[in-house]
């Protein structure tokens, strides 16, 4: 029960309603800790994860996992616990959590502050990427704020509850946005999976159970635990419930942010929110999960597609982080390849085999395949090269990328392959 | 600040970062639970990286003994992360971001004519020494390409919304001629500079025409 677009001011990018949220006094007039005290004074910490599952919120990073379920993962015979919120933003196509963080950083605050009450942490970190010096630099600010507020710090709220916040700068690599290689690299290693299981909430951070949880994920925290889990779901759809901020980019006039009732259809988002494509433009394609994503062909059946996690799936890719990337028709998928297939050669961190070898030839591929001009032919030893990219290679592109699939720790060989394999398939008259 | 226990060991004799940077060094250990101070190797990095732009073999040897790892366990982070240098580049780094979807909106062009404007190719540094243009992975700003940041050992600023004369603009308020006298040290080729060559394209509306290659074109 998706509802229309209007009736809903914003729950996440509040700033767009309330220029100076971003102040502290001006969060704590519109409600802003008031979930957290409450919490910290009046509820068990099963009580606050009950609200959360009740919600039916679901991880804002691409998973989708239910959030509540995840912190009731959280092994309770191994302490300390920590929570880590993932700030580490770098698929290509998104750029949410920076606003957030950014315009309405409290709000996130407050929801890590309340993860980590939920799992009784009494550190948590916010690993942001390196790219994002200034605003790991603003946050400090806001931390600071807080703990002179009496909002962290010790014994909060005169209980025995004491929680830190801080922030932890990546150096840039893609890789450590997975959960695994984020607590790796905030152990102060190379950022590289590790072997799942065990995952996170048993063995996390130090060895000890962790919440990792997405930016956009947190900042929904405080407004369902003041406003309760049955507001929270009559927005969005049944499976779905919330908003969710959709970063539109590419071949559209009005890029940017949009956050939306979960179900709202691209059509909505492309045309009505997103300003639709220059004159005499087609939506030829759309990546709904930024570089990792599957080609969706734009059908009108797909266009009329509620972005939801179960309903993008019926047209052929996922929902993931809802970084809407919009391909026009004069784009040629052979070079969309290209510069998919060079950002995660680049990625890559190395430590499976296939991944890291197969993206490297994968970009080899590509790069002939994209390069739409006559060589000769070159006969060494009997042995003919042709020198005009051919059907044969297109073939080997695809063999190589099913080599990729399933044989990784992570899932960023698995994401390499998506626009390969379904590229390759839906528009076979690009290459 | 050093380990007691470690000063009999061979690593640290001498750690000048700990010791034009105490405060900061503590700062940095006190966030991170003090038997799992390794952690501190990524924001030590970056403070070490804050003199000069790169990290001295001197600062990784430092580093390796505040944290009591070896200096080749730092080394290693270095290597991997994208944001840590070894070895000098020019003042300013301009690392565009050229990535699908700011290729989709002229990235690619814009990163071409600003290395023109400048007289380098892309990883070159003029030849004064002030900047180093790089092209880089996704920044997070794909609504406002084309765009970049630049780094410096001071930190990072992004800048959005670009054209190739608003970038320029930029470079020649960094006090310098991007191109002094070329002394052939960082590349062959130099074009006019900006104030007195050909004018630069005019800026392109965001999004008007296909900027990218086409099969039909």
């Amino acid at each position: 029960m998706a509802k229309p677009h209007g009736e809903l001011s914003h729950i996440l990018l509040r700033h767009r309603d309330i220029p100076d949220i971003g102040q502290l006094e001006v969060y704590q007039q519109y409600a802003g800790f008031t979930a957290f005290r409450k919490i910290v004074t009046s509820m068990q910490p099963t009580e606050v994860i009950d609200v959360v599952k009740a919600s039916g919120l679901r991880g804002r990073g691409g998973a989708g996992f239910p959030t509540g379920m995840k912190w009731a993962f959280t092994d309770t015979k191994n302490w300390p616990h920590y929570v880590v919120a993932n700030a580490d933003e770098s698929e290509p196509g998104t750029f949410k959590d920076r606003e957030i963080m950014e315009s309405n950083p409290f709000q996130f605050l407050e929801g890590v502050a309340i993860a980590a009450y939920a799992v009784q942490a009494q550190a948590a970190y916010v690993y942001l990427r390196g790219e994002f010096w200034q605003l790991a630099h603003a946050l400090d600010q806001k931390i600071a704020e807080m703990e002179a507020a009496g909002l962290l710090g010790d014994k909060l709220f005169g209980t025995d509850y004491s929680l830190r916040i801080y922030t932890h700068l990546g150096a840039g690599a893609y890789i450590c946005g997975e959960e695994t290689a984020m607590l790796e690299s905030l152990e102060g290693k190379l950022g590289q999976p590790r072997l799942r299981p065990p995952f996170p909430p048993s063995y996390g951070l130090y060895g000890k159970p962790t919440v990792v949880n997405n930016v956009e994920t947190l900042a929904n925290v405080p407004l369902i635990l003041s406003r309760g889990a049955a507001w929270y779901r009559t927005l969005g759809t049944e499976k779905s419930p919330g908003t969710k901020i959709f970063s539109l980019s590419g071949c559209v006039n009005k890029p940017g942010n949009y956050e939306l009732p979960l179900g709202t259809t691209f059509r909505e988002l492309i045309f009505t929110h997103g300003g639709g494509l220059p004159e005499g433009r087609q939506v030829k394609a759309i990546m709904p999960a930024g570089a990792s994503s599957s080609l969706i062909i734009a059908t009108e059946q797909a266009l009329d597609t509620p972005m939801d996690y179960e309903s993008v799936p019926n047209v052929g890719a996922q929902l993931g982080s809802a970084s809407v990337i919009v391909v026009d028709d004069s784009v040629s998928i052979s070079w969309l390849l290209n510069k998919t297939l060079h950002f995660f050669k680049h990625e890559s961190c190395g430590k499976c085999t296939p991944c890291r070898e197969g993206t490297y030839w994968m970009v080899h591929l590509a790069e002939r395949i994209t390069k739409d001009v006559t060589i000769a032919d070159v006969t060494i030893a009997d042995v003919t090269i042709a020198g005009d990219p051919s059907a044969e290679e297109v073939e080997l592109l695809k063999s190589v990328a099913n080599q990729i699939k399933g044989k990784c720790l992570c899932a960023l060989g698995e994401f390499s392959i998506e626009a390969v394999l379904s590229g390759i398939e839906r528009f076979p008259e690009d290459f | 600040m050093s380990d007691p226990e470690r000063s009999e060991g061979n690593s640290l004799k001498y750690s000048p970062l700990a010791e034009r940077y105490a405060s900061e060094v503590q700062a940095i250990l006190a966030k991170y639970p003090s038997e799992q101070k390794r952690s501190a190797v990524m924001p030590l990095l970056y403070l070490a990286q804050s003199q000069g732009g790169y990290v001295t073999k001197q600062a990784m040897q430092d580093i390796a003994g505040i944290l009591e790892i070896t200096p080749t366990e730092v080394a290693s982070i270095v290597g991997f992360y994208s944001l840590y240098y070894d070895e000098p580049a020019g003042k300013y780094r301009i690392q565009v971001c050229n990535d699908l979807p700011c290729a989709l909106r002229g990235a690619d062009q814009f990163l071409e004519k600003l290395c023109e404007n400048l007289g380098i190719k892309v990883g070159e540094t003029t030849s004064d020494g002030l900047v180093t243009v790089e092209a880089v992975m996704c920044l997070a700003g794909c609504d406002k390409a084309p765009m970049f940041q630049v780094q410096t050992g001071e930190g990072l600023e992004y800048h959005e919304r670009q054209t190739v004369e608003s970038a320029l603009a930029l470079v020649e308020s960094w006090g310098n001629q991007p191109h002094g006298e070329p002394n052939g040290e960082t590349n062959g080729e130099t074009s006019a500079s900006p104030a007195e060559g050909e004018p630069t394209s005019p800026s392109e509306p965001m999004y008007s025409s296909p900027m990218y290659p086409s099969k039909e074109a």
